[in-house]
C-alpha cells in the first residue's frame, strides 16, 4: 500500500537537452553520474552511446539527443549520466541517459500537467507523458519506458539496417543458413 | 506464522526431493524387481513423507500416502509381486501426492475421484488381515504395527546416543525407547557417565546414551524407523546380534555370542573395531565352542557389512542435508567475479609498479583466486544424470500412451554441468525426447515390417570435450524425411521452391520458427513452436544444435554447451582503443599479418598459414570501427565448429580471466557481442561471440 503511494510523487528531476528543460519522474531516478567514459557497442543503433562500468555492472547509456534528433553538442563539464530504472519487455533494467545537465528536483501538482500538444514540438509526442507548468515556463515530462518499448522496434529495425548479411530476405537466411549458432 | 512457513516449506521441498526418488526407485524396480534396496527406499522415502506431513499439519497428505505405505510394506514383505499394474499404481499414487502437495501451495487442485480410484485400488492390494493397518490413526506415532508374518526373529544391538541438543528440538528420547520396548523383549543399558558435574551441567543438554538389546520380529529397518525423525541428530548403531534359527548347534553359539557382545557394549567400544582387533579372540571363541572358522567369519563380515552400509547411508544423508538456495550461490559466484576483476587490477598494478614483494603478493592472490573461482565453479556443477533419471519416466508414459515400445539408455549420466545450464537444458531435452518418442520412433508393427526390433531405442549421452560438454540424443527411428521437409518448407513459404538444399540444410529448416511435420497436432508434440524454441534456448546458452539424420536409420541430435555461464577463459585483444575478448577455448594460434601480406591476398582476406588457407575478418571492419588501422596487425585464427577462421585484431594483449556481465535486454539483437567484462583498469572488454562473425563470414 505504501509502495503505491511512493510510486504516485509528484516530484520530477528536471534536466536540460539542448537549452530546453525536460523532466523524468522521479520515482525512476536512481541516481546521477559525472561523464565517464563510454564502450561503443558496434552494430548499435547511433543513440545508444554505448555501456559505462557502473561499480561492477554494465549498464547501456542512451544519448537522448540523438534519440529525440537533436543537434548533437561536445560534452562539457556539466554533462552527465542520469541511471534509471526502466522496464524492457517485462523485464526491470537499468539504463543510462545523457543529459547536458541536470537541474533540480521539483514538485509538479497533477493539474498542472497538460497532455502533449499534438503539433509544434520537436519531440515525438509518444514519449511524452505531459507538459509541466512551472514559474511560466513548460517541462517536457519524458517517459523512458516509452522511449525504449518504441525505441526498441526502432532499435531492431535500425540494428538489422545495420546488417549486410541480414538485408537480405528471411528466405534466403533459412536458405544459406548453416547449422551455426543462428537465433 | 513465519516460522510455520518456513517449515512448510522445507517440507515441500524435503518432499519434491522424495517424490523424485521414489520415482527413481520405482523405475529401478521395473527393471529390476528383485530390488530389495530400491523397494525399501520407496517405502522410507513415503514413510517420511508421511511423518513429516502429519507432522505440519498435511493431513491429506499422510491420510493418502499411509495407504500406500501399507501397500508398499506389503511388497517390503514379499507378499505382493512386482508387475506393471503395481509400479503404474505407485507412479500414480506418488503424483497424486505431488498434486495434493501443489494444491496446498495453491498450483493446480486435487482431483478427488482420482483419489478415491487410487485408494480403492491401493486397499485391494492390502491382505485383508492388514485391512486395520490401512486405517490412518492421526496423531499416532505406532501405527506402525507389527505385521504377524514374522516367522524370524532376530536379537539387535542398539546403541543410541543422541545429540547433546535433542530436547531443544521437542524430541523425548525417553518415548523413543518405550517404542522399542514395545517391539519384544529387551534388555536395557543406560549409560550416565558423561553427566557432568553440576556446576557445569546445562540442564538442557541431554548426556544419557542406551545401549539396548532386542530380540523382535522387526526388521532393522522398522528399528530404524523408530529414530526417524532424530537419525540426523543423534549416533545410531543397529545391529543384528543374532537371528534365532531352530537348531541347537547354533544356541550355543549364540549365548556366548550375546555374552561377548554384552561386555563389549558395557565397554562401549565400537563391536567392529574391537572385533577385527581381537581376532585371536574370534579363534579361541571356535576353539572353545567347536564352531567353524567359516560361521565366525561370516558373522564378522556380516557385521562388519551392515555397519559398512549403514555408515554409507549414513554419510550419503549427510551430504545431501546441506541445503543452499541456488540465489545464494548466485551471489557467491558474482561476488568471486569481483573479486577476478579486482585480482586481475592487483595483478596489473604490481606488475607496473615492479615492486618485487608487491608482485609476489599479487601471485598470490592470483593463485588463490584462481583456486577459489574453480571451487565455486565446481559447487554449481551437477551431474547431468539428474535430469536423465527424469526422462525415463518421460519416455515411459509416453511410449505406453502411444502404444510403442521404447528402451530409454543413458550414458555418461555423471557428467557435470553448471547448474544453470542444466536447468535451462530442461526443457528443450523434454522436447527433443518427445520428438523422438512422438516422430521418431515407429510402432512395433511398422518396426517388425521393416525388419527392426519391436523395441525402439532411444540413446541419451553426455560427454565432456574440452570447455564443453556434448550431448548426444539418438533414436533408432524413422529418421526424417527431407521431401517432406522441403515440401513443408515451401508450403509454409519459408523457402522457394527451386531452391536447391543439401540434405544438412533441409533437416536444419525444421528449426525455423513455425515449423511443424507433424500431420496431427497431439498432446505430445506437432504444434510447431518447438524446435525453434528449442535451438533458441541452446544458443542463449551459448551452445549449438547439430542434427543428423538416415531414412529409416534414425535421428542424432548433437547439442554442445558450454561448462559454464559465468566466467570463461578468453583472448584479450584491442582494436582503436577498445578491448575485446575472445573465448580461449576456440583460439588456436597468432599469427602477424603485415602490410605485405594483406597486399599480397589482393582483397580475398584469404591467409595461408603452413600450407593451408584461411579465411579472415577485419573486425575493424566489420564492428564499423573508426580509425587507421595500424602497419603491424594480428590474425587471431579460431576453430569455430570445425572450420578455421582468422579475426584481425590491432593488438593481442593476453590471456584473461572474464567474468561474464550480461548486457541486458537493451543488446538483444546484437549478436556479435555475447557479453561484456571489467578489466582491471576498470574499462569495459566486449566478448565477441565467434559463432555470429563466423556467420557473417559464411555469408
Amino acid at each position: 500500500m505504501a509502495t503505491t503511494e511512493i510510486l504516485e510523487t509528484n516530484k520530477y528531476l528536471s534536466f536540460k537537452l539542448d537549452n530546453e528543460i525536460y523532466a523524468f519522474d522521479i520515482s525512476q531516478v536512481r541516481e546521477v553520474l559525472d561523464y565517464t567514459e563510454i564502450t561503443k557497442v558496434p552494430k548499435m543503433p547511433a543513440f545508444v552511446k554505448g555501456i559505462i562500468n557502473l561499480r561492477g555492472g554494465v549498464v547501456p547509456v542512451v544519448d537522448l539527443r540523438r534519440k529525440f534528433d537533436l543537434p548533437s553538442s561536445e560534452n562539457t563539464v556539466n554533462t552527465c549520466i542520469i541511471i534509471m530504472d526502466i522496464t524492457i519487455d517485462n523485464e526491470k533494467t537499468l539504463i543510462g541517459a545523457l543529459a547536458d545537465s541536470v537541474q533540480e528536483v521539483m514538485t509538479i501538482e497533477p493539474d498542472f500537467i497538460e497532455p502533449p500538444p499534438k503539433i509544434g514540438t520537436r519531440l515525438n509526442t509518444e514519449f511524452i507523458r505531459g507538459m509541466g507548468k512551472k514559474n511560466d515556463k513548460f517541462i517536457i515530462i519524458i517517459d523512458i519506458d516509452k522511449v525504449f518499448s518504441s525505441g526498441e522496434a526502432y532499435m531492431l529495425q535500425e540494428t538489422k539496417e545495420c546488417r549486410q548479411f541480414e538485408d537480405t530476405s528471411q528466405e534466403d537466411m533459412e536458405k544459406n543458413n548453416n547449422e551455426n549458432g543462428d537465433k | 506464522m513465519n516460522e510455520t512457513t518456513n517449515f512448510n516449506d522445507i517440507f515441500r521441498q524435503e518432499a519434491d526431493e522424495l517424490l523424485f526418488e521414489i520415482e527413481e526407485a520405482v523405475l529401478e524396480i521395473e527393471e529390476n524387481p528383485d530390488d530389495k534396496e530400491a523397494i525399501n527406499r520407496i517405502f522410507r522415502a513415503v514413510h517420511t513423507i508421511k511423518g513429516s506431513g502429519g507432522m505440519l499439519g498435511f493431513t491429506r497428505v499422510a491420510q493418502f500416502t499411509h495407504t500406500l505405505e501399507t501397500v508398499l510394506d506389503t511388497l517390503r514383505e514379499g507378499r505382493l509381486t512386482v508387475d506393471k499394474n503395481l509400479i503404474n499404481l505407485i507412479l500414480r499414487s506418488r503424483d497424486h501426492i505431488k498434486s495434493i502437495l501443489d494444491s496446498t501451495s495453491g498450483v493446480g487442485e486435487i482431483d478427488p475421484d482420482q483419489e478415491k480410484i487410487l485408494l480403492t485400488q491401493l486397499n485391494d492390494l492390502i491382505p485383508l488381515d492388514d485391512d486395520k493397518n490401512a486405517q490412518y490413526e492421526s496423531g499416532n506415532g505406532q501405527e506402525e504395527t507389527l505385521s504377524k508374518y514374522s516367522p524370524k526373529e532376530s536379537i539387535y544391538r542398539i546403541t543410541f546416543k543422541p545429540g547433546k541438543d535433542i530436547f531443544r528440538t521437542g524430541t523425548d528420547p525417553g518415548l523413543l525407547i518405550e517404542e522399542l520396548k514395545s517391539f519384544g523383549d529387551h534388555n536395557i543399558i543406560l549409560h550416565y557417565k558423561n553427566i557432568p558435574s553440576i556446576d557445569v551441567l546445562i540442564p538442557d543438554e541431554c548426556y544419557l546414551s542406551w545401549d539396548i538389546i532386542l530380540t523382535t520380529s522387526q526388521t532393522a529397518d522398522d528399528i530404524k524407523d523408530v529414530f526417524i525423525f532424530v537419525e540426523d541428530n543423534c549416533e545410531l548403531t543397529i545391529d543384528i546380534v543374532d537371528e534365532l534359527i531352530e537348531g541347537d548347534d547354533y544356541k550355543e553359539v549364540k549365548k556366548i555370542g550375546e555374552i561377548l557382545v554384552e561386555r563389549q557394549v558395557i565397554s562401549e567400544e565400537d563391536i567392529k573395531s574391537t572385533l577385527n582387533d581381537q581376532k585371536r579372540l574370534g579363534e579361541l571363541l571356535i576353539e572353545k565352542n567347536k564352531v567353524d572358522y567359516d560361521t565366525i567369519e561370516t558373522a564378522l563380515a556380516e557385521q562388519t557389512q551392515i555397519k559398512k552400509t549403514r555408515e554409507k547411508h549414513r554419510e550419503e544423508i549427510k551430504a545431501s542435508s546441506l541445503r543452499v538456495t541456488s540465489e545464494k550461490l548466485d551471489s557467491l559466484v558474482d561476488l568471486v567475479g569481483e573479486l577476478v576483476t579486482v585480482q586481475a587490477r592487483l595483478s596489473q598494478f604490481s606488475s607496473v609498479m615492479d615492486h618485487s614483494e608487491l608482485l609476489s603478493i599479487a601471485e598470490e592472490v592470483e593463485k588463490l583466486t584462481t583456486e577459489l573461482r574453480d571451487n565455486t565453479m565446481d559447487i554449481r556443477m551437477m551431474p547431468i544424470g539428474t535430469i536423465f533419471s527424469k526422462f525415463k519416466r518421460l519416455v515411459r508414459d509416453l511410449s505406453s500412451d502411444l502404444g510403442k515400445s521404447i528402451n530409454l539408455l543413458t550414458e555418461g549420466a555423471e557428467t557435470e554441468l553448471d547448474k544453470t545450464v542444466i536447468d535451462r537444458l530442461d526443457d528443450p531435452l523434454v522436447h527433443l525426447i518427445r520428438n523422438c518418442i512422438d516422430h521418431g520412433i515407429e510402432t512395433p508393427s511398422v518396426r517388425k515390417e521393416n525388419g527392426k526390433q519391436e523395441t525402439g531405442t532411444i540413446k541419451l549421452s553426455a560427454v565432456h570435450k574440452g570447455a564443453y560438454v556434448v550431448i548426444t540424443i539418438k533414436d533408432d527411428g524413422a529418421g526424417l524425411n527431407a521431401d517432406a521437409i522441403k515440401e513443408k518448407a515451401i508450403e509454409k513459404g519459408i523457402i522457394q521452391r527451386e531452391a536447391v538444399l543439401s540434405e544438412k540444410q533441409i533437416y536444419e529448416l525444421i528449426f525455423t520458427p513455425g515449423f511443424s511435420t507433424a500431420t496431427t497436432v497431439t498432446n505430445i508434440s506437432g504444434r510447431g513452436v518447438g524446435m525453434d524454441v528449442v535451438k533458441r534456448t541452446i544458443v542463449s546458452l551459448r551452445g549449438s544444435i547439430e542434427l543428423d539424420s538416415s531414412p529409416g536409420q534414425g535421428t542424432m541430435i548433437t547439442l554442445k554447451l558450454p561448462l559454464t555461464l559465468a566466467i570463461i577463459n578468453g583472448l584479450l585483444v584491442s582494436i582503436a582503443d577498445t578491448c575485446y575478448i575472445l573465448p580461449l577455448a576456440t583460439v588456436e594460434e597468432c599469427v602477424e599479418l603485415t602490410q605485405e601480406n594483406s597486399d599480397q591476398s589482393h582483397g580475398s582476406n584469404l591467409l595461408n598459414v603452413r600450407g593451408e588457407i584461411v579465411p579472415y575478418i577485419r573486425l575493424r571492419d566489420h564492428l564499423n570501427i573508426e580509425g587507421k588501422r595500424p602497419n603491424l596487425e594480428h590474425i587471431v585464427i579460431t576453430d569455430v565448429q570445425d572450420k578455421r577462421i582468422g579475426f584481425v585484431v590491432d593488438k593481442v594483449i593476453g590471456g584473461h580471466q572474464t567474468v561474464i556481465k550480461a548486457l541486458g535486454p537493451a543488446f538483444k539483437y546484437v549478436r556479435e557481442v555475447s557479453g561484456a567484462t571489467i578489466l582491471g583498469d576498470g574499462k569495459i572488454a566486449l566478448i565477441l561471440d565467434v559463432n555470429a562473425l563466423m556467420l557473417f563470414k559464411e555469408h
